[in-house]
């Protein structure tokens, strides 16, 4: 049982930290802090991980495990590549920043 | 417990240190970008520890290795290029494709344990015998309608799905709540059995509902739906963890989770909805289309991009009211060319952002940065509001429901309530818009009969393109 219990608490704590973290969020970030918090939603990652390095080399559960794996990091490096394009475009221009412009 | 355990203990403590930070600064405009790149660091730190843990026990095969290589870099690669690729207009269904893509992630691990329970040498015996498949339903469940659910938004902010008509019918609500309830016994039968037909049976159902939930809703409601299934995938995640055994993903899934619910009810109040209305009230002001269709419109008055040129020239404080019209248009930079000329003439330029003008919150401010406006000129709607009389000319840009006078005059309208700019207040109001089509909401707008309200029609960037010529033709802001 323990690590059910202890889960447990990690769970409701975890869920009580998450609603602590966000208070006033301005307009302007909601865009970004949604991307942001969705890049840290695949974090699922890491069940992927366990299932390749636990199936024993079992192939299906190594091709499955590597496909999640594909979608939860295709989810991670997008949503922290695409929250920062955002976000630089609220930081100070600077003349680099132009060679983006279309 | 040995150096690799102690080892994996504490970066998996660093690394929910710096979610929890990543989390947090990410709601601050100053400390956004780094708190973005923390999140990040956190992230890898995450996965270098379950690598170095392994290492310490069970080790990691040749095989496994291989798979994880090409895992990751496929799915690293594709997100890479999407990221640099997309255009800045397209946001939100950049954003919906990458959670669908989280929630799926999810959805294949809980598939896999229930059809290949794992080696349980280690941890994995912990997991009791009745948790273990309760969390796989949750997980499958959750991150199904997750993947369906994003992938239907994107679909319909992309303009490939419409909103069909039976969706609005009440008849939807039954199908959905059967859907849900064949969910139900599906997850009841993997309680007894993780790998039966129950499973199977789950997966399509939760997809369904992914769908039928989705699809009714309508086109301006879907960024709280993103955020809202953003909110899910961390769930999807935290019971991930538990089919897996991991308690970082727990903390971690938890935090987004509950955080995403926040922000979705922060973006609620922002459009005056509640979160109910938005999930189960269908496309809004489709009830009403009937009896105020766009048709109705009487006593417009349209006028040419050269009257419009000379009625900005006269005027000494502009105001541009950027909407979706213009993102669509990708009319941004264009813009910025139009109001440089007008500041250069020495005239006062301002823009009006409604929280939700666009296709998402701060959607706008995203675009309009982009285009190098001053982040001092974008004013946000409370601010700007009562600037409105003393304004010369206010150009509305492909904004429709953000403006509609409704909201404040006629109780009956669907829009009563929701704030607005208030723009009529101005002297004179020039809309630009392509046709007299109504906006997301479908309902009226009376700001286009007013007095002092002119059409001009076209696209906007279009327009605005003219505009700049026609001003240059009258010498605005040249110098010397």
């Amino acid at each position: 049982m323990s690590f059910i219990t202890e889960a447990l608490w990690v769970l409701l704590l975890g869920s009580l930290l998450g609603l602590e973290l966000i208070g006033k969020v301005p307009p302007t970030l909601h865009t970004p802090l949604m991307s942001g918090a969705n890049a840290i939603s695949g974090i699922t990652m890491l069940a992927a991980l366990t299932l390749i390095i636990k199936s024993n080399d079992n192939l299906p559960l190594l091709i499955i495990g590597s496909i999640s794996l594909g979608f939860a990091l295709f989810n991670v490096i997008g949503g922290f590549f695409v929250t920062d394009r955002m976000l630089g475009m609220f930081s100070r221009k600077s003349q680099k920043n132009k060679v983006n412009h279309k | 417990m040995n150096t690799f355990t102690i080892l994996k203990f504490t970066i998996d403590l660093l690394a929910v240190l710096l979610l929890a930070l990543g989390i947090k600064g990410l709601s601050k405009v100053r400390s956004a970008r780094q708190a973005n790149r923390l999140a990040a660091i956190a992230m890898g730190l995450a996965a270098l520890g379950v690598l170095i843990s392994s290492l310490g026990d069970v080790g990691i095969s040749i095989n496994a290795w291989l798979w994880i290589i090409v895992g990751t870099s496929v799915g690293g690669l594709l997100g890479f290029v999407i990221a640099k690729q997309v255009p800045m207009t397209a946001m939100p269904e950049t954003v919906a494709l990458f959670n669908g893509c989280g929630g799926m992630s999810s959805l294949l691990v809980a598939i896999a344990v229930a059809i290949f329970p794992l080696d349980s040498s280690q941890e994995v015996n912990f997991v009791n015998n009745f948790i273990e498949p309760i969390s796989i339903a949750v997980s499958v469940f959750v991150g199904a309608i997750t993947f369906s659910g994003s992938i239907v938004a994107m679909a319909k902010l992309q303009g490939w799905l419409s909103t069909p008509a039976w969706t609005q019918s009440k008849l939807r609500h039954l199908i959905n709540i059967s859907i849900g309830v064949v969910s139900f016994i599906a997850a009841f039968q993997i309680f007894a059995n993780a790998n039966s037909d129950g499973l199977w049976l789950l997966v399509v159902s939760s997809t369904l509902l992914g769908i039928g939930v989705t699809l009714p809703i309508g086109g301006a409601d879907m960024p709280v739906v993103i955020s809202l299934l953003n909110s899910y995938s961390g769930v999807a995640a935290a019971a991930a963890g538990f089919v897996i055994g991991s308690q970082l993903l727990i903390v971690a899934g938890a935090m987004v989770g509950a955080a995403g619910l926040i922000l979705t009810n922060v973006m609620c109040k922002g459009m005056n909805r509640s979160l109910l209305s938005v999930l189960f009230g269908g496309s809004l002001g489709s009830s009403v289309s009937a009896t105020k269709s766009p048709s109705e419109y009487s006593s417009i008055t349209s006028c040419s991009t050269e009257e419009c040129a000379l009625t900005l020239e006269a005027a000494e404080r502009v105001i541009f009211v950027p909407g979706y019209g213009l993102a669509v248009a990708q009319a941004q930079h264009t813009l910025r060319e139009v109001s440089r000329v007008l500041e250069a003439g020495g005239i006062e330029v301002n823009y009006a952002i409604h929280p939700v003008a666009g296709r998402m919150p701060g959607h706008m401010n995203v675009l309009l940065a982009e285009a190098d406006v001053p982040y001092e000129q974008l004013k946000e709607m409370d601010e700007i509001n009562s600037e409105f009389p003393a304004t010369d000319v206010v150009l509305v840009l492909g904004a429709n429901d953000v403006v509609n006078p409704q909201a404040k005059n006629d109780p009956e309208s669907p829009l009563y309530g929701m704030p607005v700019l208030n723009v009529q207040e101005s002297k004179t109001v020039f809309v630009v818009k392509r046709s007299m089509s109504s906006g997301y909401s479908g309902i009226k707008n009376d700001l286009f009969e007013l007095p002092n309200t002119s059409m001009v029609f076209g696209d906007a960037k279009k327009v605005l393109g003219d505009l700049l010529v026609e001003l240059k033709e009258l010498g605005v802001g040249r110098r010397g």
